[in-house]
């Protein structure tokens, strides 16, 4: 056989090859279907029961919304980030010297798709249990809200759940490190979920500042996840 | 040289795994690393893996410089540790095929390599949580053999192998070598290990000595 290993593969080759590998292993599992949906589901029952009250359940919904998804945050990014530390992938990974970069975008990208088919069930449950009405132009902020506040969201949980994936007591590290961090896309996307449902009055058009500073979130902790993501996982 | 190591000191968990080890290692070769549990082999296999930073001296892997960039050399060496970097969720042919992809590998290449471990039959389509240790460590050797590295590091190759695995594995190991490229590998079986290899060297308390 012959002994050659110097053929360097695109960024684009790995973001896909990760992202089908997180996806194809997730489909194989279920891990998000069968555990953090139903775990996601039974905090906004119980939100429903602790409030007991509909017109604060209405006026509350887009919050309760976005703490579910984060709660199911913490979960998805253990368990994505465990696959690969569980038989030492990671230092393969790491061996097979590829943009690690690459890496990153492709478990985020992963990660993002997981958090969308939540926060989907998640919102048609508001609906359902929370009896909130979104209007048409509603429907455009609400889903803009979800793809800037998801993005944000997986950037920050891929490069968090890195930085904490070879770190002892990992379980409780990943909250501890990253609910202060995702303080703003709480604030942001639940400002802007309360607009387009209409919660408490808001106007649809008082959501869309609150889409900037999700945006810009995004945007920040995409590239800043892609330069700093390799050093992370390499110490 | 493939790798040159003089008075190499690396620092693992505030404690110096490597102390000052020095020695060389040509092309071609089959390098046996010998010593007991705790002696720094596995160290010094992950670190001409460049996945460790040298604290002092100076190392050279495969003309890379390990003091100045131990990046550089991580796309011509191929590391098998003590995990098998297997994801267990998928299926032997599912590992195969994004390993592969990672380093542009053909499909004959995954192929070929699958058939040297004997994993072509009803393993492919089989899950690695349903594998045996000895299944396992094969599919971790086939992935190695896919990425055709220039070095291969080896810690406890063995283990975990039936005996017609450990034939199969020496006989990869030999043609690697007779292709040009270069092994170490860490065993504690002595008798084989030794049969196997060109050369020993043993580590000891940081440090290496000719055996």
């Amino acid at each position: 056989m012959k002994s050659d290993s110097s053929t360097r593969v695109s960024r684009g080759k790995v973001v896909t090859a990760v992202f089908l590998k997180d996806i194809q292993i997730e489909l194989r599992s279920r891990v998000v279907t069968n555990q953090v949906l139903p775990f996601a589901g039974l905090v906004m029952v119980m939100f429903a029961f602790a409030l007991d009250n509909d017109d604060v359940l209405q006026r509350v919904a887009g919050g309760l919304v976005w703490l579910a998804t984060l709660f199911s945050l913490f979960i998805i990014v253990q368990r994505s980030f465990a696959i690969d530390t569980a038989d030492g992938a990671l230092d393969s990974l790491r061996v097979a010297g590829i943009d690690l970069s690459a890496v990153f975008f492709g478990k985020a990208i992963a990660l993002a798709i997981k958090l969308i088919a939540l926060e989907i069930v998640l919102i048609c449950g508001a609906v359902l249990l929370y009896r909130v009405d979104v209007s048409a132009t509603g429907l455009v902020l609400l889903v803009t809200c979800v793809i800037c506040a998801t993005s944000g969201l997986a950037f920050v949980g891929t490069l968090y759940g890195g930085l904490t994936a070879g770190a002892k007591g990992r379980e409780t590290l990943l909250p501890l490190l990253l609910l202060p961090v995702v303080a703003p896309v709480l604030i942001a996307a639940t400002r802007a979920t309360e607009a387009a449902f209409g919660s408490g009055g808001a106007q649809t058009s008082e959501g869309w500042a609150w889409i900037g500073l999700l945006a810009v979130f995004a945007a920040v902790f995409g590239v800043g996840g892609s330069l700093a993501f390799g050093s992370l996982i390499d110490e | 040289m493939v790798v040159s190591f003089s008075d190499v000191v690396v620092v693992y968990d505030n404690f110096p795994a490597l102390a000052g080890a020095t020695f060389e290692i040509s092309r071609g070769e089959i390098v046996l690393l010998q010593g007991p549990n705790g002696a720094g082999k596995t160290t010094l296999l992950r670190t001409c893996a460049g996945l460790l930073p040298i604290a002092r001296g100076s190392a050279t892997v495969l003309s890379c410089d390990l003091m100045n960039d131990r990046y550089s050399v991580r796309n011509k060496v191929g590391l098998l540790g003590h995990a098998n970097g297997l994801f267990h969720d998928l299926t032997v042919e599912e590992n195969m095929s994004f390993w592969s992809r990672l380093i542009g590998a053909s499909n004959q290449d995954v192929k070929t390599a699958m058939q040297i471990m004997g994993l072509s039959d009803r393993l492919s389509a089989t899950r690695v949580a349903n594998l045996s240790a000895g299944q396992k460590r094969r599919c971790a050797l086939a992935t190695l053999i896919v990425r055709r590295a220039q070095l291969w590091l080896l810690d406890e190759p063995h283990a975990g192998l039936d005996t017609q695995g450990r034939d199969e594995l020496d006989k990869t190991l030999r043609a690697a070598r007779e292709a040009g490229a270069t092994v170490m590998f860490a065993s504690h079986e002595i008798d084989r290990a030794r049969n196997l290899a060109t050369r020993s060297l043993t580590v000891a308390g940081g440090l290496v000595t000719e055996s």
